[in-house]
Formats: structure tokens, sequence, C-alpha cells
């Protein structure tokens, strides 16, 4: 635990548009994530959750602060350096789980490889090992109409999984499932956190933020409390 | 280039998803490109009929024909005098050779027909690329002596002739009567002396045409071969001066008579010709601009439709410049095929077309090269600001987009 962690941030703020009508998301916020984390951020909506997952998940800059990410200075890369760290070590999860559709299961878990320019067949190998991860392989050359919305948003795991990331962003990844769904989800994301992947994950239901070891409470664009060392945490 | 590959596979991947209306998106540029292509190959094959025509004139000939140079003043002939001047006083000039046209009714086997009768000799034929198929051309006695041979063109022995009986047999023209001993080879286009058909003539010497059948050493025009190693121009304002002198004009005043370039006549047709079927095909292109302008469109309709999709892409990592490069591909793509479609379509039509018009079907590899390179050319133009405004789509937003 002595190495600096996974992810710092230090002072963010984040404002939204510019003179009288300018909105601050963000009004400070100091986190840290260690490697191997699973982490529930919560809080009402407009507490500035969805804003810090987007910046954790390189597709927002912030205002001003400092945002580490393996030790990198995330804030000052360009659009296309934060595209390439997100291809190399992150994958996303969605609440309306984003496959494309008229597209197989398998080629949507291929499509992140495709821009790691990956041969045809390392593409299939690999998709296919990420589909089996989430026990879909069956499923492989079903399209996301003819897939359960639980199906749907393991394609979407396997398709986060499919590059070996470091971190997976889950925003919400339960918000469209029934609680059986949603359960398998959660176990599937535990599971995941326990082979060393870093788990960030959006909700807010508290069942679901229960599997995760660490929960980040947000309120009013800052970090209200943060809760170590749950459940999830004391089976490690 | 791997990149490339999979972003070609993408691209087919999505027009062969929305098949119909890939389809009703290239129409515009399947449609340009048939029609640019149909009217330059029917063009060119024009050109080529009528230039063909035009080569029975001869190469690096001139043909002199008399002028009128005021309406009251009779039209002077050429006597056999200015064709020797010419033979002997030009340097380069090879022969001159002397002709006469007239009509005539041909008589043979009870059966009669009208026909055009030249009077010319052998170096007359040369120079105008008659070639004798059958039995043989006029010897130096016949033409000297004008006696009463004659070559005939294939319509006529169509018309007047038994197959297989011509050559020995007699026939009558007017009330001259001659030998047939040679069949011309089939010629296209028309008689230089007037006449459409090319066929439809019967050759004679010189001296026979003018005593026999017209009753004058009058000399209707020539043609003077030249050696293609002197200057034309210096060669024909030779032939002016000399002339001018023969026929006694004064300084100032314009000339009693015409040379014509026979490759002049012919380069002035063709260009003709070769501007005609680029205006056509100007106007033909206007309709590939509209379907290019249709692949732009559905194309922003395509980014907008897609812009989720879009959201995906740049989230899990895909850079601005590759996904401009996917939607310009699939703009190149749909355009290449549509290209291709008209490509196909053009050689259907103008292999029909020039069936119908009775033209030479000439397929030119340059012109088919040419179009499928501007369609593709057309896929880049109209669909780069399209697939401009996907790649500047902003990650959040786009996945945010319903």
């Amino acid at each position: 635990m002595s190495e600096a962690p996974l992810i710092e941030l230090e002072g963010i703020t984040k404002t939204f548009g510019t003179g009288p009508a300018a909105f601050q998301a963000l009004k400070g916020v100091d986190l840290a994530i260690e490697r191997g984390d699973f982490v529930a951020v919560m809080g009402p909506s407009g507490s500035g959750k969805s804003t810090t997952m987007n910046i954790l998940g390189c597709l927002d800059v912030p205002t001003s602060g400092v945002f580490k990410f393996r030790g990198v200075e995330v804030q000052s890369l360009s659009r296309d350096q934060r595209s390439l760290l997100r291809r190399r070590y992150l994958g996303f999860v969605f609440q309306g789980f984003n496959l494309l559709a008229r597209t197989t299961a398998l080629e949507n878990v291929e499509l992140p490889l495709l821009y790691r320019g990956e041969t045809k067949k390392a593409r299939r190998e690999a998709a296919e090992r990420s589909l089996d991860k989430v026990g879909l392989l069956p499923w492989a050359t079903h399209t996301p109409a003819e897939l359960s919305g639980g199906q749907q948003q393991r394609v979407a795991i396997a398709r986060a999984l499919v590059t070996d990331p470091d971190v997976l962003l889950a925003d919400e990844p339960t918000g469209n499932l029934d609680s059986e769904r949603s359960i398998e989800i959660m176990e599937l994301l535990a599971d995941l956190s326990k082979t060393g992947i870093t788990v960030l994950m959006v909700t807010h239901e508290e069942e679901m933020a229960e599997y995760a070891r660490t929960i980040v409470h947000f309120r009013d664009g800052l970090v209200e409390r943060i809760d170590r060392g749950l459940k999830a945490g004391a089976s490690a | 280039m791997r990149m490339l590959g999979s972003t070609l596979l993408l691209a087919i991947r999505e027009i062969r998803r929305h098949l119909l209306r890939s389809f009703l998106t290239t129409l515009g540029i399947i449609i340009g490109v048939a029609s640019v292509v149909t009217m330059v190959t029917l063009g060119q094959g024009l050109t080529a009929d009528v230039q063909d025509d035009l080569a029975g004139l001869g190469s690096d000939v001139f043909i002199v024909f008399p002028r009128q140079p005021d309406i009251n003043v009779p039209r002077r002939p050429f006597e056999e005098e200015d064709i020797r001047a010419v033979r002997n006083q030009i340097a380069g000039v090879q022969f001159a050779a002397g002709a006469v046209f007239s009509n005539a009714t041909a008589f043979h086997n009870g059966q009669d027909w009208q026909t055009s009768v030249n009077g010319a000799s052998r170096e007359f034929f040369s120079a105008q690329n008659i070639d004798i198929g059958e039995g043989r051309s006029f010897t130096d006695q016949e033409e000297d002596r004008g006696e009463s041979v004659c070559i005939v063109g294939t319509t006529l022995v169509e018309k007047i002739f038994v197959e297989d009986q011509v050559l020995g047999e007699e026939m009558r023209l007017n009330n001259v009567s001659c030998t047939v001993i040679g069949i011309a080879d089939e010629r296209s286009g028309s008689n230089i002396g007037g006449g459409n058909d090319a066929n439809d003539i019967v050759y004679m010497p010189l001296k026979t045409v003018q005593r026999r059948l017209i009753g004058s050493d009058d000399i209707q025009f020539f043609v003077v071969k030249y050696d293609p190693s002197y200057s034309t121009i210096t060669i024909q304002n030779q032939l002016v001066d000399l002339l001018r002198e023969r026929r006694v004009v004064q300084d100032g005043e314009d000339n009693n008579f015409d040379v014509i370039d026979s490759q002049e006549i012919s380069d002035t047709v063709g260009g003709i010709f070769q501007a005609m079927t680029g205006v056509v095909a100007i106007i033909a292109a206007i309709s590939l601009i509209v379907g290019g302008i249709g692949i732009m469109n559905i194309m922003l309709v395509s980014v907008t439709e897609r812009t989720r999709e879009i959201g995906i892409r740049l989230a899990i990592g895909a850079l601005a410049k590759e996904v401009r490069l996917q939607f310009l591909t699939e703009a190149v793509v749909l355009c290449c095929f549509g290209g291709l479609i008209g490509i196909g379509i053009a050689f259907g039509l103008s292999v029909m077309l020039a069936g119908v018009m009775d033209l030479p079907f000439l397929f030119n590899p340059a012109l088919n090269i040419g179009a499928f390179l501007f369609s593709a050319l057309m896929g880049v133009a109209f669909g780069y600001y399209p697939a401009h405004r996907a790649s500047k789509l902003d990650p959040i937003d786009a996945l945010r987009h319903e």
C-alpha cells in the first residue's frame, strides 16, 4: 500500500457555462482511489457524482485542480491523448447499455479491439474469452434486440473487459434492470474487482452500493463522506 | 494499414445494414456516372465514325477546287497544264492527279441504276485511299488513251450485277459502253464529288470520262499528294502562288480556287465533335454533382442518427481522426459502389445505343477508370464535412443523445 494511489483528485472544480448562467458542479473535490478497489459513488442528482465520473473516465476535463491517473496529470492532456488513455486503461459500462444496434454481441465486444489494430483472429479470440467471462458465449451471434436487459448489460461488461482495463467505470449499471438482474450484475462486478480490476460505479441505490468496499458520498459538488473497508473488502 | 482494413470492414458492414438506403443514396452517383460515361463513349464513337469517313480524303493530301469569286463570273476549271505545273514546279509534291465527276445511268443485264462516275487515275486512287479489291486497276495505256474500262463500287455491283459475274462484263453508262475490270473495296462515308454513298460509284480513266461522257477537257478538281517530311504550310503557299499566277489572279484579288488540307478538315471536324462531347459530358456531370450532394445529405442524417454510436466509439477510445476516417470511408465506399454500378450501366447502354445509332462502340479504359476515380473523389469531397462533424462530437453529449 506504499505505492501512490491509482487515481488522485486534488481540488477539482468544474463549472458549466459562463457569466451569470454559470453553474459550478464541482466545488473542490479531493479523492484518492487505490488499485483494485471497488468504489461506489453515491449522492442525490445534481450532487456532482456524474460530473466526477466523466472526469475520472477522461471524457471531460476539470475547470481547475489536478487529476492524476497512474501518476499522469490528465487535465493537461489533449483530447486525443485522453482517447488513447481510455483505449488502453479504461472500460465503460453505461446505464442504457449502449450497444451498437443490429450488431452481434461478439461484434460489439470486438469493437474496442478494432481501435487497437488487433488482427481479426486475435479480436475474435479475445471477444469470445470476454463473453465467456460474463457467461454469454452461447449468445455471441445474437443482436442486442434479441437479448434481455441483463444480458445486454453483460455484453457491455464483456466489451469493457475485452481490453483488460485497469479501471472499469460503471454509470448506474443496474439503473435499467429489475432487482434480480441487478444482483447478477453486481455480483459480476464484485467478482471482477477481486481479480484486480478497479471498479468505479455510480449508483443511487443503497443495495447496489453495499457490494462496494468503498462508498463515496457526494453532496452539493463536494465529497461529503467516504466509507472504507466495507463488506466486499472484508472477504478479500 | 490494418486500421484502414478494419475501417473498410465497418463501412461495408454499415452499408449492408441499410442496403436500400445505401442504394438510394448512391443512385445520384450511379445516374451521373452512367450518363457521363455513356455520353462520352457515344461521342467518341461518333467522332471516330466521322473521322473514319474523312479518312477517305487521304492524308498528306491537298484537295484543290475552283472557286467562284463572284456570282457573275463563271467558275473556272483547271487544265491539264495546271496539274503538270504543280507536279513539276513544287518541291515535295509526290504527284498531282485531276479528277472529274459526272452523273450517269448505268445499264447492265436489263437493269438500270442512277450513279456517279468519277474520272480518275491510279494516283488519285492512292491519294484517296481507294483500294481495288477484286480485278485490277487501270494501266498506263488505258489512262493515256482514255480507254473504255471501269471499276465499280460495291453498291452498284449489288444493284445491277449478278454476284460473281462482274469482272469482264460489259456495262453501259448513258451511251458509253465499258468493260468492268475491277471492284473497289467497300468504303465508309460519302463521295467527294457528291452522293451519300461512297460505294455507289463507277471509276473510269480521267480522259475517258472527259472525252466520252462529258465532252470537255476541263478538270473539276485535283488532289496533291506531298512528302510528309516537307512543311505543309510551305507547300500550300507555293501551291497557292503557282495557281494564282497560272489563273491570272491580280494582286489584292481573292483566290479563284480553294486549297483544302485533308488533315485540317479531319482535325477541325474531330475537334468540333470532341467539343460537343465535352459539353454534353459537362451537362451530364451536373447530375454527378447533384448525386454528391445527395451523399452529403444522407451522411449528415446518418451522423445525427448515429450520434450515440459515435459517443460509444469515442468513449472506448476512438480518436477523432478514426471516427472521421470511418465516416469518410463510408461515403467513399458508397460512391465507389455507385461508380462501379454506373460504369456497368454505361457499358450496357453504350453497346445498345451504339448498335441502334449504327456507331462503333469504343471502350475507353481511361474514361472508365477516370469515372471510377472521380466518383471516389466525390465521396471524399462530399463525405468530408459530415465525417468532420462526427469527429468533433463531444463524447458525453453524444452518449446522452436520444
